[in-house]
């Protein structure tokens, strides 16, 4: 077999690369697809900024940027785990839609009256969220069942789901909007107050920093322990720097966006400080949307490759027969599949609604096909097994990031929609070529 | 029968039907510690069915199953597993796109003490598993797709026996394989049988078990024709059982012979 040199176990394969950019790669060990979109959206991100005369790469529309790709990064870390056991989810923006009323009716109504606990309560959006993401489990479970123990395809009952829970929203309250969100609750969809400012956005960066040198010293450890091929020194030492560097990076952008000139004048009065001739600058920091979302991500990335559930999601979309004669349970893994969508859902409908400050009969419409398409993009594969979440989160802000430049650029929206379609055809087609190439 | 001591495993007039077919029709098969049995019969005898009934793939519609002597309930393959049953498919059922380690513990994995993965170990303890079985295996870290078909082989086999397997079954073993993958695959039976574990081998194709077996059960129609010691027959009468379901002299014959 030609395939099997007598590789010495201990020699970490990158010695053998010939020039330094493919020693660069392989010393790292980044996926080299991952790559491929980051070198997609550094060219999309610059295309617009060139083509909008400059308005793309600044603080403002990034963070602006950051906020509007939250709610479907929420979504897009579950839509990959149900797209890699070759199942598809075409109802999560209609649970989202339902979910938001639902939510909506709560803060609104349910607890502040009927409950007595009054507008502005800190417990209303715990409460709130609670039930949100009860009924979004409920829904998940019902449709996960349906499609694990009564074997309906997955496409079948979430088209259903699709209709039922959209009629489901309008019933609530018989297609009235509910508006506004309580106080509390809107600090989940950003804006001036929903950020966590300068101070807490440094915080972030240093903690996320301390977790990469400390997570690549583990690993390194953990490697050492079995006798496995080391990274070299300077590869570890690479990647804690473009870690580190990438997460300062966008906190410095985050915090060089200012409050707009009114609200901090505003915020000066009640405070009674005075402002300073130039005028007043308070960051924004971080959105508390973002941070949910990052949340979720990390959340969603150590399930899916570091738990056995996750191990089993992928193992069932490679053989769902093998996976289930090796004694794995795969009905009721896909049945926990579906729950975690509906949760998922439901985080991301609390931060659309807050964002809106408003939930109304059509939010979430077509938000399932950007979620595929996003998932997709990100290079999870409709054939099953093959998907990671950084990869969809990647996918999310690609597709916000085409969005929000067509906008800038001052495209109309049908013209919006006939390039995000061709580019979703065209990125699929790219990853097959480069799957091709790859084996 | 031909052995004083207690049966690993005694399946006793199974009985299953696929919409109105007879799959298998009281059939009865049993297997000593350190024997091999080969399960011989054309394409659609219903020797995978039988088998697949005791890996727990299938749920009988009739008849017992007792191992070592107790009566034992097995719905699921988890079941199976729970009685030291452990089976290698026909069709190299891996998990394609997981590495060599995740295929081994699939369903079993080793966790750290807060339960989450330890990739680390369990590559090590596959390292060392397969290196006893296919020390020329170094693709540790490709998805099991990236394997040849011996290769997908050894890492199946090694799933078997890394957990202590007391009871064996290998659908068509070396089916996919080359000869000389096919030889390994031998040697690794008779290792294996030295240790005491009790293998099922199934194949349409006698030469692939003939050398390996200690004895034959042969099916056709669903039935059971006859059993014989390999020493008591030859290659030629046994394919007389298979084909016309003639029972020589030196078999005991079954539900499923010839009447003359």
């Amino acid at each position: 077999m030609a395939d099997q040199h007598a590789v010495q176990t201990n020699v970490h394969p990158s010695a053998y690369a010939r020039n330094p950019l493919q020693r660069f790669l392989s010393a790292t060990e980044l996926d080299t697809r991952l790559l491929g979109m980051v070198g997609a959206l550094a060219i999309i991100w610059i295309g617009f900024h060139v083509f909008s005369g400059g308005l793309f790469l600044t603080p403002r529309n990034l963070w602006n940027l950051s906020v509007q790709t939250a709610s479907v990064a929420v979504m897009v870390t579950g839509m990959v785990l149900v797209i890699v056991t070759r199942n598809i989810d075409l109802s999560v923006g209609s649970i989202l839609g339902l979910v938001a009323m639902v939510m909506g009716v709560m803060q609104t109504d349910v607890l502040p009256t009927q409950l007595g606990l009054g507008l502005g309560h800190p417990m209303i959006w715990v409460l709130s969220l609670a039930t949100g993401l009860l009924v979004g489990v409920g829904i998940g479970a019902l449709q996960g069942v349906i499609i694990a123990y009564l074997r309906v395809p997955a496409f079948i009952v979430t088209l259903g789901g699709y209709l039922v829970w959209r009629g489901a929203a309008w019933w609530v309250t018989m297609g009235r909007t509910v508006a506004p969100m309580d106080p509390t609750f809107q600090l989940m969809g950003g804006g001036p107050t929903g950020s966590v400012g300068w101070f807490w956005s440094w915080v972030v960066a240093i903690v996320a920093c301390i977790a990469i040198a400390v997570g690549l010293y583990f690993g390194r450890q953990q490697r050492r322990r079995f006798n496995f091929p080391l990274r070299p020194v300077w590869a570890e030492a690479s990647l804690a720097v473009l870690g580190c560097g990438i997460t300062i990076a966008a906190v410095w952008v985050a915090n060089a966006y200012p409050w707009p000139v009114r609200i901090a004048e505003k915020y000066a009065e009640a405070n009674g400080i005075t402002v300073p001739p130039d005028g007043l600058f308070i960051s924004h920091g971080i959105a508390i949307p973002v941070l949910i979302a990052m949340g979720v991500g990390i959340v969603m990335a150590f399930i899916s490759t570091r738990t056995r559930f996750g191990r089993y999601v992928f193992a069932m979309g490679g053989n769902p027969e093998a996976a289930e004669l090796a004694g794995i349970n795969t009905r009721w893994v896909t049945v926990k599949i579906f729950m975690l969508m509906g949760a998922l859902c439901a985080v991301a409908a609390a931060i659309s609604s807050a964002r809106l400050n408003a939930a109304t009969n059509a939010m979430g419409t077509l938000d399932e096909l950007y979620v595929i398409a996003a998932a997709v993009i990100g290079g999870t594969s409709l054939a099953g097994g093959v998907g990671t979440i950084a990869g969809a989160l990647l996918g999310a802000l690609v597709m916000q990031s085409l969005q929000s430049g067509m906008v800038l650029m001052g495209l109309d929206s049908p013209l919006q929609s006939i390039v995000v379609g061709i580019v979703l055809v065209f990125a699929v087609w790219l990853d097959t070529l480069y799957r091709r190439n790859k084996h | 029968m031909l052995d004083a001591r207690t049966p690993l495993v005694e399946m006793t007039d199974i009985s299953i039907s696929f919409g109105g077919i007879r799959a298998v029709d009281h059939a009865s098969i049993d297997l000593f510690p350190g024997e091999v049995v080969g399960l011989l019969g054309h394409n659609g005898a219903g020797k995978s069915t039988l088998i697949k009934i005791l890996s727990g793939a299938y749920k009988r519609d009739a008849g017992s199953i007792r191992i070592n002597g107790q009566d034992a309930t097995i719905n699921n393959p988890r079941d199976a597993k729970g009685y030291g049953i452990e089976t290698i498919y026909q069709q190299l059922a891996v998990a394609d796109n997981v590495d060599a380690a995740a295929n081994l513990f699939l369903g079993r994995e080793i966790t750290t003490p807060l339960g989450t993965l330890d990739d680390a170990a369990m590559e090590a303890k596959a390292r060392e598993v397969m290196g006893r079985l296919n020390p020329n295996f170094r693709r540790f870290k490709e998805p099991v797709k990236a394997l040849s078909g011996g290769q997908r082989q050894s890492v199946a086999i090694a799933r078997a026996i890394l957990f202590n397997a007391r009871i064996l079954i290998m659908d068509e073993p070396t089916a996919a394989l080359g000869p000389q993958e096919t030889a390994q695959v031998g040697d690794l039976i008779k290792q294996l049988k030295s240790d005491g574990i009790g293998i099922f081998l199934i194949s349409h194709d006698i030469h692939d078990v003939f050398d390996l077996a200690d004895r034959v059960v042969v099916m056709k129609n669903g039935q059971v024709v006859g059993s014989a010691r390999t020493s008591d027959v030859t290659k030629d009468e046994v394919l007389g059982m298979i084909i016309l379901g003639k029972v020589p002299s030196g078999a005991v014959a079954g539900p499923g012979a010839l009447q003359t």
